[in-house]
């Protein structure tokens, strides 16, 4: 069977423009004509941006930029300015933002086609994408169960074809975690390597812009183009800009590979834990030296993760008022029951409970006992990673403990949806780069991912490790759905 | 009988930095503007926006702390405040809550004859809110519609200074605030302009049996929109909280609304449930570290305080306190004073005089400061009389001439030889022999009235103090 | 043991209107999290420093230059209601 282009990874797409094979426009109708045919059942996309996709592959025929005429899908969670942005939320339905985001100017700048702007869970809180206010997405792998969310709606379109790559924001695991359920590459950077200007925020503390990719290679490469300083955030990193690309030798004689001793344990589905093992094995085949690394306070991080996010996320959504911009409830006598009204009609109810939790949890008398230990917790999570970087350059997990669950299965139990990013969670604490590639595929033909972990700023010695043991898996199996248009 | 009260006062005052843009993003900072056109995604808190704080307004504040004597922390961070109002666009305010910018300072006043050092207990960064009007006929909030919110103002750098309660009077309220006004604006960091709101001050009062160490039941005054008010609101507040202590009534904890018209101070809203402000970190701002060589250089910068000023004025110069109290608290009249002065050999009382009674301000004493010491030097030698001088000047502003020129073109020249004058004297003793006969007799007063005719006789051009001496010398004599 | 919370206070303060069957279900699922949350207290002790934020950094600031602010219109044009160029909103009670 041949690929179609849209099926085509970013790296394989720029050599055929760069030869005169194929051009930007024909990708461009590639994948909108695969969002044609396949998201009336995946729905992965809020809005689809044909007119500007056209305009802008159009346009980008002569772009010398690596990302040129490549179609990118955004999360909708990041500020595109006169596309509407709704951060999956009613509150925001009809909000079009006056700006752009930094990361999507400078991909705009370099000549990227926007395809459309993809579902999330609402305000990127959720596991499963089940939780946004314009309907559930659903995971091209098996309709019936969910991508994983909160980027899921990105994750989805990536692995169904309807965009080359996709960038989504990963606060608690939410790139890495639908990006395993959805058999993709899906990578989160170290904390303020790539701005957060005009992402939406939900933790801005632990937010990140992640990438979702087909290959290593193709994460290495949209990385280049939206990492690096801005002086619009003041938590951005003083680092240039960088071709991440060039780090990619495949070469991993020597590495030294921690495999994380807390994460193979009860909960995680025997398959998933089988076949982490396995790729762990492949690596030494390559010539990496694996050892059993611990860090101790993983069982508590879900416990401060779930205390200063909706901490954080309880200040940073007081701004959904009804006043400015934004959806507003009608019939209110003043000010203070408009403002109560219109968020309470405005938000879901993961919203809601996460505001409720952030909010007590900050309320006099409450603050030490609670946001206070999180904070303390914080520091030991990051004194695990210092401890364990020290003796290993990149750490193995799974990236979640199960594959991709029915729809509906977890909704009623928040804690049971919480437990979904047990083992993203450390990395956005301690701000340390992580990836998740796939790895396998369970009994039910379901993705499974494998989590590789970094020290502070180390992209370069990630993105080779996880390139090489890319290869050496060679996953390529694609969804059925897929599969059947081929 | 009346127990022995005192009174106790504490003085939050919030102090709008005049910066060229905003605190938090480039939006530019003035006063006035048609509603909402200084805006931009950040300062309206548009999602997923970014705040960066201004390095100037940082400057500023380091300026403000060390000139009220503050230690700078090493370490200081942002945090968020939280609560819910339409003209705060994000609904937190980024302010400082535990480790503020500057703490541990003080500033000296003097009130009602009396030396008095004032502790100021921190002084810290905020950003400013959006305004409000309220659609009512009185423009206040009771029986309003409903309400119209101008950004322009939201996120204007905004320094909070808080003092100790330290103050013991209404007096002494209004010399800090003054003196604070007065070293604010010696610094350049803010127009100070109380009525345009770039000062704005709340005061906390209480009152207890004298001796007492704990303090009274607290209450707030907010809406002082002047000197004047803050004193007549304090006063007023004293007054009732004494009298209600002493008639045995309970006091409550609150925030009171002084009303300007009716001199009255009345519940603005009662502190039922406390606010529960939810002070965190600000995660999207770092820690601010001022470096030692940051804090120096500001420190080599700042300029003379009104303190040192006056001191220097009535030390050096040997003004009376009056006179140094004007010039010594106002940049303007100072640096007028400063430059006229070093153009002229003439006393710096005369200068001072001169420079505070100027008609045109204390900029254009500065522009005109040539002129203006021309003239002095021709006054002060006896050419010109002080009257004639303001006229010269006036023209010699107007015309672009020198004062000398226009002294001789128009003849202005007094006329203090003695021989010139010795005739007119003459006619005068003929022509008033009443009054001589009374200056005779000791009347002294009359003379005045003699030079008076003098001056008359010449058309003003008798040096007075020379026509005096000879009518004296005259009728002494004779 | 489930943590006991005021829901009612908790959300005057988040400004978040809710119906009795939210309020029901939020007391019981916020105890259930607040419960498995209090767990950070088991393990972190008092000299252990707090982190705000994920990687360390200090004094980012912006030089105090003008940059292009919005159009008045482009200012409005999300606003529910507008009036006289300014954002309107219903009547603002003292007691806010
Ligand atoms: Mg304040
Ligand atoms: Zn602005």
């Amino acid at each position: 069977m041949t690929a179609e282009l849209c099926d085509l990874t970013a790296s394989e797409l720029s050599e055929r423009f760069r030869s005169g094979e194929t051009t930007p426009s024909q990708v461009g109708d590639s994948c909108l004509a695969r969002i044609d045919a396949v998201d009336a059942d995946v729905k992965a996309f809020l809005s689809v941006t044909s007119d500007l996709a056209r305009k802008q592959a159009g346009g980008g025929d002569g772009k010398s930029e690596a990302v040129a005429g490549i179609p990118l899908a955004l999360k909708d969670v990041l500020a595109t300015r006169g596309i509407a942005t709704t951060c999956g939320s009613k509150i925001l339905e009809n909000y079009v933002p006056p700006y752009d985001c930094t990361p999507w100017a400078r991909l705009r700048e370099a000549g990227s086609v926007l395809v459309g702007k993809t579902n999330m869970d609402e305000f990127a809180m959720g596991s499963s994408t089940e939780n946004s206010a314009f309907g559930v997405t659903r995971n091209p792998w098996n309709l019936e169960t969910v991508p994983g969310g909160s980027s899921g709606g990105s994750a989805a379109a990536i692995a169904a074809g309807e965009a080359v790559w996709a960038l989504g924001t990963d606060t608690g695991g939410s790139v890495r975690q639908p990006a395993s359920l959805c058999g993709v590459v899906g990578l989160k950077p170290t904390y303020g390597l790539v701005s957060r200007y005009g992402l939406i925020a939900f933790a801005s503390s632990l937010d990140t812009v992640g990438t979702f990719t087909r290959s290593v290679r193709d994460a290495a490469m949209l990385l280049s183009s939206i990492a690096g300083h801005d002086p619009k955030d003041a938590t951005s990193l003083p680092e240039g800009r960088r071709d991440y690309t060039k780090d990619i030798h495949g070469d991993i004689k020597g590495l030294r590979v921690g495999v994380i001793e807390q994460a193979f344990g009860e909960g995680v589905q025997p398959e998933v834990s089988d076949a982490v093992r396995a790729a762990v094995d492949r690596l030494t085949g390559l010539g990496a030296e694996a050892g059993e690394v611990s860090l101790p306070h993983t069982d508590y991080a879900l416990s401060a993760y779930y205390l200063i996010a909706p901490s954080e996320a309880s200040s940073n959504l007081a701004r959904y008022d009804g006043v400015r911009y934004g959806y507003r409830a009608q019939g209110a006598k003043d000010s203070v029951e408009m403002m109560s009204k219109t968020r309470g009609e405005g938000f879901g109810d993961e919203v809601k409970r996460r505001i409720m939790l952030g909010t007590y949890a900050l309320s006099a008398g409450y603050y030490e006992a609670y946001y206070g230990q999180a904070q303390k917790v914080r520091t030991l999570i990051i004194r695990d990673y210092e401890r364990a970087f020290a003796d290993y350059d990149v750490l193995v997990s799974p990236t979640s403990p199960t594959t991709a669950f029915r729809i509906g299965e977890k909704t009623g139990d928040p804690l049971a949806m919480y437990l979904n990013d047990v083992f993203t969670i450390p990395a956005n604490l301690a701000g340390v780069p992580a990836i998740s590639i796939p790895c396998g595929l369970d009994s039910n033909g379901l993705p499974i991912g494998l989590q590789l972990t970094a020290k502070v700023l180390g992209e370069p010695a990630l993105l080779n490790a996880a390139d090489a043991l890319e290869k050496d898996l060679a996953f390529s199996a694609k969804p059925p759905l897929i599969e059947a248009m081929a | 009988m009346s127990t022995d009260l005192e009174t106790v006062i504490g003085l939050e005052c919030h102090v709008e930095l005049d910066t060229d843009t905003k605190m938090f993003c480039g939006c530019r900072n003035e006063f006035g503007g048609e509603p909402n056109t200084n805006v931009c995604p950040i300062c309206l808190g548009h999602p997923g926006t970014l705040p960066v704080p201004n390095e100037k307004a940082i400057d500023y504040i380091i300026r403000i702390g060390l000139a009220l004597g503050c230690e700078i922390a090493p370490n200081s961070l942002f945090h968020r405040k939280n609560y819910f109002y339409p003209d705060m666009p994000k609904n937190f305010q980024i302010s400082q809550y535990d480790l503020p910018i500057c703490v541990n300072g003080h500033l000296g006043i003097e009130a009602e004859g009396e030396l008095r050092t004032i502790g100021i207990t921190r002084v810290h960064m905020e950003e400013d809110t959006g305004k409000t009007a309220h659609a009512s006929a009185t423009g206040r909030i009771h029986g309003a519609a409903y309400a119209l919110v101008d950004y322009n103002r939201a996120g204007v750098p905004l320094v909070e200074v808080v003092s100790e309660p330290d103050m013991r009077s209404a007096e002494e309220a209004r010399a800090y605030l003054n003196e604070l006004r007065a070293a604010l604006e010696s610094l350049g960091v803010s127009d100070v302009r109380m009525e345009e709101g770039s000062l704005r001050c709340d005061a906390n009062i209480s009152v207890r049996p004298r001796g007492e160490s704990e303090l009274g039941v607290k209450v707030e005054i907010k809406n002082l929109n002047s000197v004047r008010s803050l004193f007549y609101a304090l006063k007023f507040e004293e007054e009732r909280q004494r009298k209600a202590v002493e008639a045995g009534e309970p006091l409550r904890q609150e925030t009171r609304h002084w009303d300007e018209d009716s001199g009255v101070t009345s519940p603005l809203r009662s502190k039922e449930y406390a606010f529960d402000y939810r002070y965190f970190p600000e995660p999207d701002l770092p820690p601010l570290e001022p470096e030692g060589a940051r804090i120096e250089r500001i420190r080599k910068d700042l300029p003379e305080l009104p303190a040192a000023r006056r001191r220097k004025l009535e030390e050096t110069y040997d003004l009376p306190a009056d006179q140094a109290q004007l010039l010594g608290s106002s940049s303007d009249l100072y640096a007028a004073f400063e430059a006229t002065l070093a153009k002229v050999e003439v006393g710096p009382r005369m200068v001072a005089n001169w420079v505070i009674n100027h008609p045109r301000g204390p900029a254009a004493v500065v522009q005109e400061s040539d002129a203006i010491a021309a003239v002095l030097q021709l006054v002060n030698d006896g050419t010109l009389s002080a009257l004639k001088g303001k006229e010269v000047l006036d023209e010699a502003v107007e015309s672009g001439k020198s004062p000398v020129q226009i002294v001789e073109e128009k003849g202005l020249k007094q006329v203090s030889d003695t021989g010139e004058l010795g005739a007119v004297v003459d006619e005068v003793i003929a022509e008033n022999p009443k009054p001589v006969e009374q200056f005779k007799a000791g009347k002294e007063g009359v003379l005045g009235f003699l030079v008076g005719q003098m001056m008359k006789k010449t058309g003003g051009s008798a040096n007075p103090k020379v026509a005096g001496d000879l009518l004296r010398e005259r009728l002494s004599g004779g | 043991m489930p943590v006991e919370i005021d829901v009612e206070h908790v959300a005057r303060l988040a400004r978040l209107q809710l119906s009795a069957d939210e309020k029901e279900r939020l007391r019981e699922q916020l105890g259930l999290i607040l419960e498995h949350a209090a767990k950070v207290g088991e393990v972190a002790a008092d000299d252990v420093p707090p982190t705000a934020y994920a990687i360390p950094r200090s004094n980012v600031l912006r030089p105090d230059e003008v940059e292009p602010s919005l159009s008045h219109e482009e200012a409005l044009a999300g606003a529910p209601e507008v009036e006289d160029g300014r954002f309107k909103v219903p009547r603002i009670v003292e007691a806010e």
